[in-house]
């Protein structure tokens, strides 16, 4: 695998907007709680073949929970679990059509790399000479044959990474669930391994699913990525949908980095909305997608990347235009971070592209600015 | 900087227990071995001198090897020593199978309730051990309270001889050692990494062969460590073949007190305890070795 080999995107519909397709795992009302702890509620969920789904959450979102409940290590105090349509939910993990990699990895110390992905195949009762073969074809593709002969401890983290996915990928499951994969790997290792595990996905037609606290890991990697918090599901979507319409605050703000200005609708017409802002110290306007009540309160949210930061006014009338003063600013080489301090105390996050190479910044500290944005990239959400 | 002086001070404080070693352990042995090679004479005390000043050149040293040629000439040795490793052995591998679900069980508790069940292992300690032994012979006894218990069971007629024999020996040793098993195994299944069971489950392993893959040979290390705890101190155990044994079982703790206190004979006791430290010597070294090898393996 190397990156001239990209995982080409299908151009066809996507399976879940297809009427009447058979989800490879339908997760049915599951719930898990211990003892007065809940870790997941109510979850519902369909996972198509072939897809690489991403459980996205923070720590304590019963993300984790919800993995080994598809692996059968938790078994769900309500609802169902149901694999190629089959009621897996008491099934033990010894035979699910599942395998996991651990956050930990989980390698057997006392067996070398190769014994370590053969031991799958070797509980399964496959014949020796297949095993080697197979063996040798899994390490081959994750270019472990070198070091098949050690153990785990003599591996550095990324080898003992590509161990634990030979390992999984071994028996051919009809479901990959991967924990963390790439957390304990470092920055440029783990931007590698991201499109490693693109490409093996792509070429073997394996389901993953991902578990990840990471965003920025489930925006890339992911078809579909569904945001967890306190056990229930508060999105699922494509990165597009749940980037550029999250449906609430929640979503918006765990997702990338986004501003919120408190506001009160005024009035709504026609799909567009003038709110009252205090914190922004002027009417804004939006657009909605569902009409809301005048004098509802919410939230304008916008995300830094849409909004333009200027010395001068800028001209149309589509846009919002607020003054500020710059704050504090980041130099990131490509591109540059501004935080800018509203009348009204508020800060904004700007983010701009340094499109022309120059040393010479044109906003500085201090510098009164305005800063603007199209009408149709902001939203409106709830509390 | 710091480090340095860190290790500076961890070397000096090392010399504290090695000093005490050499003090109370390696001394006494000189001692022992010196009068393995002496002749016994009726005096006080009852062995010759090492060196005899009178003489001159290398006559001066009065170093004979005539007590462990004895040794090996009289077969009543080498069959307390075999007699001696077998009843060690055996009583090893009981405390191993009793121990090891033991452990298992606890490792696999809750945290609080683990301490309390550990505690139950090490409350014993608190009595003396002379005392422990000494309560099997109430339970033991033709007249004692197991026998009683039975007949007033009416499970048998006639009591049972469960004392001054073999068995009892091994109800002994078994009963006394038992924690020195159960607490290595018992450290070293807590630490087992739970998710490694889990990665054998995933993988098509059920719990049986989960622990004959994963979790036994992992706990190796434990398995050894108690082994020896329990096998070095059996072997050379005096008092509890002394109170619950019969007259026909032979063990090495018992024939070094008859040499020392019966027959006198300090310099052939002597080389008892020697031979008997050779014997033990092995298998610690043997075990120092695959600790090492283990440490090595999980950096």
């Amino acid at each position: 695998m190397s990156h001239e080999q990209l995982p080409k995107k299908p151009n066809a519909a996507e399976p879940w907007e297809i009427e009447g397709t058979r989800p490879l795992v339908e997760i049915r009302g599951v719930s898990k709680h211990f003892g007065d702890v809940v870790a997941v509620e109510d979850a519902w969920l369909d996972i198509y073949e072939k897809e690489l789904f991403s459980i996205l959450g923070g720590s304590g979102s019963g993300k984790s929970t919800l993995l080994r409940m598809l692996a059968g290590f938790e078994t769900p105090t309500s609802g169902r679990i149901l694999i190629d349509g089959k009621d897996m939910t008491a099934v033990p993990p010894y035979e699910r059509p599942v395998n996991m990699m651990f956050q930990s990895y989980a390698l057997f110390p006392h067996m070398s790399v190769e014994q370590n992905v053969a031991y799958g195949l070797k509980r399964e009762g496959v014949a020796k000479a297949e095993i080697a073969d197979r063996v040798a074809h899994m390490l081959d593709m994750v270019r472990m044959s070198r070091l098949a002969k050690r153990k785990p401890n003599a591996l550095s983290g990324g080898e003992r990474q590509r161990v634990a996915l030979a390992r999984s990928l071994i028996k051919r499951p009809r479901l990959l669930l991967l924990d963390e994969p790439l957390a304990a790997l470092d920055k440029k290792l783990r931007e590698h391994t991201q499109f490693e595990l693109m490409g093996l996905q792509d070429e073997l037609g394996i389901t993953f699913v991902v578990v990840t606290h990471d965003q920025e890991e489930a925006m890339t990697l992911s078809t579909r990525v569904a945001v967890m918090n306190d056990g229930r599901f508060e999105q699922v979507g494509t990165p597009g949908q749940v980037y550029e319409f999250p449906i609430n605050r929640f979503v918006a703000d765990f997702v990338g980095t986004i501003n919120f200005l408190a506001c009160k609708v005024t009035s709504c017409e026609g799909g567009r909305a003038e709110l009252e802002s205090v914190e922004a110290g002027e009417t804004l306007h939006a657009r909605l997608e569902q009409p809301r009540e005048p004098g509802s309160t919410g939230w304008l949210a916008v995300r830094p990347e849409k909004i333009f930061i200027s010395k001068e006014r800028p001209e149309g009338d589509s846009r919002t235009v607020l003054r500020g003063v710059v704050e504090d600013l980041g130099y990131f080489g490509n591109l540059s971070v501004y935080r800018v301090r509203l009348p009204s105390g508020k800060i904004l996050q700007v983010s701009g592209q340094n499109r022309v190479r120059t040393a010479r910044k044109t906003v500085e500290w201090d510098d009164e600015v305005f800063v603007s944005w199209d009408v149709g990239s902001a939203i409106v959400l709830d509390e | 900087m710091v480090r340095d002086g860190r290790r500076r001070w961890l070397r000096r404080a090392l010399l504290v227990p090695y000093a005490w070693l050499l003090l109370f352990f390696l001394a006494p042995f000189l001692i022992i071995l010196k009068i393995s090679v002496a002749d016994p004479v009726v005096a006080l005390p009852p062995f010759t001198a090492l060196f005899d000043w009178a003489a001159s050149g290398w006559d001066r040293i009065q170093a004979t090897f005539d007590n462990y040629l004895f040794l090996f000439q009289d077969r009543y040795y080498a069959t307390i020593y075999l007699s001696s490793i077998k009843t060690a052995a055996i009583s090893t591998f009981l405390c191993l199978l009793i121990g090891y679900p033991m452990a298992y069980f606890i490792a696999r508790q809750p945290p609080h309730r683990r301490g309390l069940l550990l505690l139950g292992i090490i409350l014993p300690f608190w009595i003396s051990f002379l005392l422990r032994v000494y309560a099997w012979i109430g339970l033991l006894n033709t007249n004692g309270v197991i026998n009683n218990l039975l007949q007033w069971l009416g499970l048998i007629d006639q009591p049972l001889s469960l004392i001054y024999n073999d068995f009892a020996v091994y109800i002994g040793i078994v009963y006394s050692y038992l924690p020195f098993m159960i607490l290595p195994l018992y450290a070293n299944l807590e630490r087992l990494d739970s998710s490694l069971l889990e990665a054998a489950a995933d993988l098509g392993a059920r719990r049986w062969r989960t622990f004959v893959d994963v979790t036994l040979p992992l706990s190796r290390p434990g398995i050894i460590a108690g082994s020896l705890l329990v096998f070095i101190p059996a072997i050379g155990e005096f008092i509890i073949p002394a109170l619950l044994g019969g007259s026909d079982t032979l063990m090495i703790g018992r024939a070094l007190w008859d040499e020392f206190f019966i027959n006198r004979d300090w310099p052939v006791a002597s080389a008892v305890s020697v031979v008997l430290l050779m014997i033990l010597v092995l298998p610690m070294m043997w075990f120092q070795k695959v600790q090492g090898r283990e440490v090595e393996d999980s950096r």
